[in-house]
């Protein structure tokens, strides 16, 4: 008997995962690709964060008190992407991953190709520092509120209100500058670089 | 807010468009996802802790760790072999993608054995 209700607990478990699943598959893909910028790593990415959501979906469920689960796996995507820098960091590039670069550009670029304006708001988006860039993504590629953002990056309500201001502000300068340089000169700006910024205490970080 | 910066959002909307996965993707991540939980619940689930004192029943438990980790695994190893011949690169990245799967094999078993 005890083994049934475990057994249902169990089917139940994984019937909510799967709601999960269908109901974000996009949500994490999409966060995976405009983190990592790249079709395959974004693939490795998004199937790493399901694998590890469902190793600890139990435990998230008790834990949330009923709030939704986005805000939960998108931090694991923020985290597994964290971690892939950092061992990228630490040895050579091998000709495996060498073969990322070699992708063909997503449609989305085609989308925005021809496009100036939409270009250089993209270009200005990879300058950004990594957690202005990243609370930018939440919002406008998966639409959270700032809660939501605030849970997926571990800040306060209000730290994530000036994050996110201060991403649109430095945005707008980044981008007033790129239409002010002549194309030559833009060109050579390293896109996909990510600039450093002065943090300023305890405003954005709590 | 600010014309500008309102404008700005708008074309953040646009550039930054959510993106449908791939269905291969999907494929999959479906198939890992249904493999661990049909080949590892089975056995994991109903195992006792108080079975575990015993070092004979380790066997089984651990067994359905690996065949879990596997399902995953597989599929890791699958993908690295497809990066592997578009890369063209013959031996060299063959066996790159293969010490790529051993390690991710060998990551997610030590994870799932220190979970249980």
């Amino acid at each position: 008997m005890a083994d049934q209700v475990s057994r249902k607990s169990k089917a139940q478990l994984d019937a909510e995962f799967a709601d999960l699943y269908r109901a974000h598959l996009r949500d994490v893909y999409s966060y995976s690709y405009y983190r990592v910028g790249d079709h395959h790593d974004a693939e490795d990415l998004t199937e790493q964060t399901f694998l590890q959501a469902y190793r600890h979906f139990e435990r998230a469920q008790r834990e949330s008190n009923g709030r939704p689960l986005r805000p939960w796996l998108i931090r694991i995507a923020h985290n597994l992407a964290a971690n892939l820098y950092r061992d990228r960091s630490r040895r050579p590039a091998s000709p495996i991953d060498d073969s990322t670069n070699l992708t063909a550009p997503h449609t989305t670029e085609q989308l925005v190709e021809g496009r100036d304006e939409l270009s250089r708001v993209l270009d200005g988006v990879r300058k950004l520092p990594d957690d202005r860039r990243e609370a930018l993504i939440m919002r406008f590629a998966l639409g959270m509120d700032n809660r939501e953002i605030a849970r997926a990056l571990g800040r306060s309500d209000g730290a994530t209100k000036v994050l996110i201001h201060r991403a649109i502000k430095q945005l707008e300068e980044i981008v007033g500058d790129q239409e002010q340089l002549p194309a030559s000169s833009a060109e050579q700006s390293p896109a996909g670089a990510s600039q450093s910024h002065t943090r300023e205490e305890g405003s954005e970080h709590d | 807010m600010t014309e500008a910066a309102s404008s700005l959002e708008g074309l953040l909307r646009e550039a930054l468009a959510p993106i449908e996965p791939p269905a291969a993707l999907a494929e999959r991540l479906e198939s890992t996802l249904t493999s661990i939980t049909e080949m590892a619940a089975d056995e994991l689930e109903s195992w006792e802790l108080s079975a575990m004192r015993d070092p004979r029943n380790w066997v089984r438990p651990a067994a359905a760790v690996v065949a879990g980790s596997a399902a995953g695994s597989a599929l890791l190893l699958l993908r690295a072999r497809r990066r592997a011949h578009e890369q063209a690169g013959g031996l060299d990245a063959l066996r790159d993608a293969a010490e790529r799967a051993l390690r991710d094999l060998s990551r997610e078993t030590r994870k799932l054995l220190d979970e249980r």
